[in-house]
């Protein structure tokens, strides 16, 4: 990569006519929107939206070369589930191609190969020197036969380094009620859901066709995660849960809807393998700091859980869907952002009738591979206005995170389907 | 009220699913005003109703979350054949398209709700959000509670 060449253009509105000519002649010239892409970043920073898919962009990946494969929760118009977008000018990209003829939410790149997961399985594909997909039609599935009950379907991926895949099989209920997300239904003993979903499942990347029996329940008491990456720091797989929902709606004698909403924290976790967060059993109440009982299972907002399960790394404000997790590797932001982990975080439903919440990128600092002090909003306004996204009628929705080869962070949004592009104006 | 429900059912298909929950439907022969405008009293039951068990999921506008609860605007279930409404109350109802959009999400049982309740909010519901159609009477409830049971 010519890094050395690479410029980010911060455009102040008042010089955009002047430099928007500039910033055509060469490729390697980033030009910042002069909206910032209708985001609120910290000083330095700009966003440039650098393509429209007009799908539901889910999780993103970028290659060496810069190419982008975005992955599409529904196949478009032309059945396909998968985009590939090509470097155009000015830090933009264009459509250049398309394939899987699946929807879903995972996707991942290495240098050598694409991966994408559908709601039920893992498919891989070679990628050339120039970081395209050569056989689109004969991909190798990796794995398959994943459970797929509509709810908690996202098979979110990440990959370690020794040749090791991680796959989310969320848990398809709330709280694995008798009867789910009913009013003062009880918890099932023994939750039978965690044998095939509630945690996150490794597989080889390497070998076709593998299912539960091949794989290995890695970490199990998670409810569902979208978001999740592998830090090399720590050497460790970190994952980000959506937390319970309704705890008034269904318990109404033990919460109001007040608590409701800011109950439980989603949760950031460190995980080993073998690890138990403690779903369906329990939640973690951030104000107590503490893992309480489930209603479900006997609780009552006071009553501790016991038993061996790991607590959260951090918390973050309830309902607010961390849809993606992303340890910052990168050189292009300054120093305190490497290592750290951005989180998207898609935001809430959950809370109503209390404001809405999220639609933002948070930024939680790391240091030797630990949350190390609190975190902070780094993008905001995805949603176009306070009132918009306290009214849960969002414009966008962060889904996806990928870190560019330059350093550059990108972002999905799948609900319009904008690809944005975030850059640091180093001198 | 077949014949409504059918050109409803049509309608909906045709309008491009994303916008389908916006698209008002032509003030066509809609029951509206068949039995009588809907009193306050009963709107302010029907709502209290609706905060209390349909709210999070359908949310405050009624018009539902992306992907996973469906909007109660204008769907050809709110506004189409009673008892198929109320039985998606007494039933709960999940893996089903709404006017051709799937919803990941599910909805439980309601059936511990009164007869008088589903009434009111599903009268609140076919009142609100956009929606202008008939009441529903607790005796109806009853009697399509009667068959579901069956
Ligand atoms: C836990 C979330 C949840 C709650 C609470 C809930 N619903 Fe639903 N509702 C759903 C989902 C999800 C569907 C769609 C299921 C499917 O696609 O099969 C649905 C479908 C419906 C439908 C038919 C589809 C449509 O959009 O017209 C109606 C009518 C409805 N709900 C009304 C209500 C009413 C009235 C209440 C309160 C008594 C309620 N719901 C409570 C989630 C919920």
């Amino acid at each position: 990569m010519n890094r050395s060449v690479t410029r980010y253009l911060l455009l102040a509105p008042a010089l955009v006519g002047s430099l928007s000519l500039l910033a055509l002649r060469s490729e390697t010239i980033v030009a910042a929107d002069p909206d910032n892409a209708g985001l609120k970043l910290p000083a330095g920073f700009g966003a440039l939206k650098v393509a429209e898919t007009g799908g539901r962009a889910r999780h993103l990946t970028v290659t060496p070369q810069g190419n982008i494969y975005v992955k599409l929760n529904r196949p478009n118009a032309d059945g396909k589930g998968i985009l590939m977008l090509r470097p155009s000018s000015g830090g933009k990209a264009e459509v250049a191609g398309s394939l899987g003829n699946y929807g879903g939410t995972g996707i991942y790149s290495t240098k050598d190969y694409l991966y994408a997961s559908s709601d039920e399985a893992v498919f891989r594909y070679k990628l050339n020197a120039q970081g395209e997909v050569e056989s689109p039609a004969q991909p190798e599935k990796i794995v398959t036969g994943l459970i797929n009950r509509k709810q908690h379907e996202s098979k979110s991926i990440t990959l370690d380094r020794e040749g090791n895949l991680y796959v989310n099989i969320g848990a398809y209920s709330n709280t694995c009620q008798e009867q789910d997300r009913q009013k003062g239904s009880k918890g099932k003993p023994h939750c039978p859901i965690l044998d095939s979903a509630g945690g996150i499942w490794q597989f080889r990347t390497d070998k076709l066709n593998q299912s539960y029996g091949q794989g290995v329940r890695y970490a199990t008491g998670l409810r569902n995660v979208v978001g999740l990456d592998w830090n090399t720091q720590a050497n460790q797989l970190f994952v980000m849960q959506h937390g319970r929902d309704q705890l008034y709606d269904n318990f109404p004698a033990l919460y109001n809807s007040k608590q409701s909403a800011e109950l439980p924290a989603e949760c950031l976790y460190a995980l080993k393998k073998g690890d138990n967060a403690g779903w369906p059993y329990l939640y973690y109440d951030p104000q107590q700091k503490k893992k309480m009982l489930n209603p479900e299972y006997g609780g009552d907002g006071k009553k501790e859980a016991t038993g061996n399960y790991i607590d959260p790394a951090a918390a973050y404000p309830a309902h607010t869907a961390p849809n993606a997790l992303l340890f910052y590797t990168g050189t292009m932001f300054p120093e305190k952002y490497r290592n750290g982990a951005f989180i998207a975080f898609h935001g809430s439903w959950n809370r109503a009738p209390e404001p809405q919440k999220g639609y933002y990128v948070v930024f939680q600092p790391f240091k030797n591979g630990k949350p190390s002090g609190p975190w902070e909003v780094f993008a905001d306004n995805f949603a176009g206005s306070a009132a918009a996204a306290a009214a849960g009628r969002p414009e966008h929705k962060p889904c996806g995170l990928a870190q560019g080869p330059d350093g550059s962070l990108y972002v999905s949004d799948d609900r319009k389907g904008t690809i944005y592009r975030i850059v640091y104006n180093k001198k | 009220m077949k014949q409504l429900f059918a050109l409803l059912t049509v309608l909906a298909l045709c309008s491009i699913p994303a916008a389908a929950q916006k698209k008002p439907v032509p003030k066509t022969k809609a029951k509206t005003s068949a039995s009588g405008a809907v009193s306050g009293a009963v709107l302010a039951k029907g709502k209290a109703v609706y905060v209390q068990n349909c709210l999070t999921c359908h949310q405050a506008d009624g018009l539902g979350v992306d992907e996973m609860n469906p909007p109660l605007s204008k769907t050809s279930y709110v506004l189409g054949d009673k008892a198929r409404l109320v039985n998606i109350i007494l039933n709960g109802m999940q893996g089903q398209d709404i006017d051709g959009e799937p919803y990941r999400n599910l909805m439980p049982s309601f059936s511990t709700l009164t007869d008088q309740q589903i009434a009111d909010v599903l009268t609140y519901v076919r009142s609100s959000f956009g929606n202008k159609t008939s009441a529903v009477q607790a005796a109806e409830v009853k009697t399509i509670r009667a068959a579901n049971k069956k």
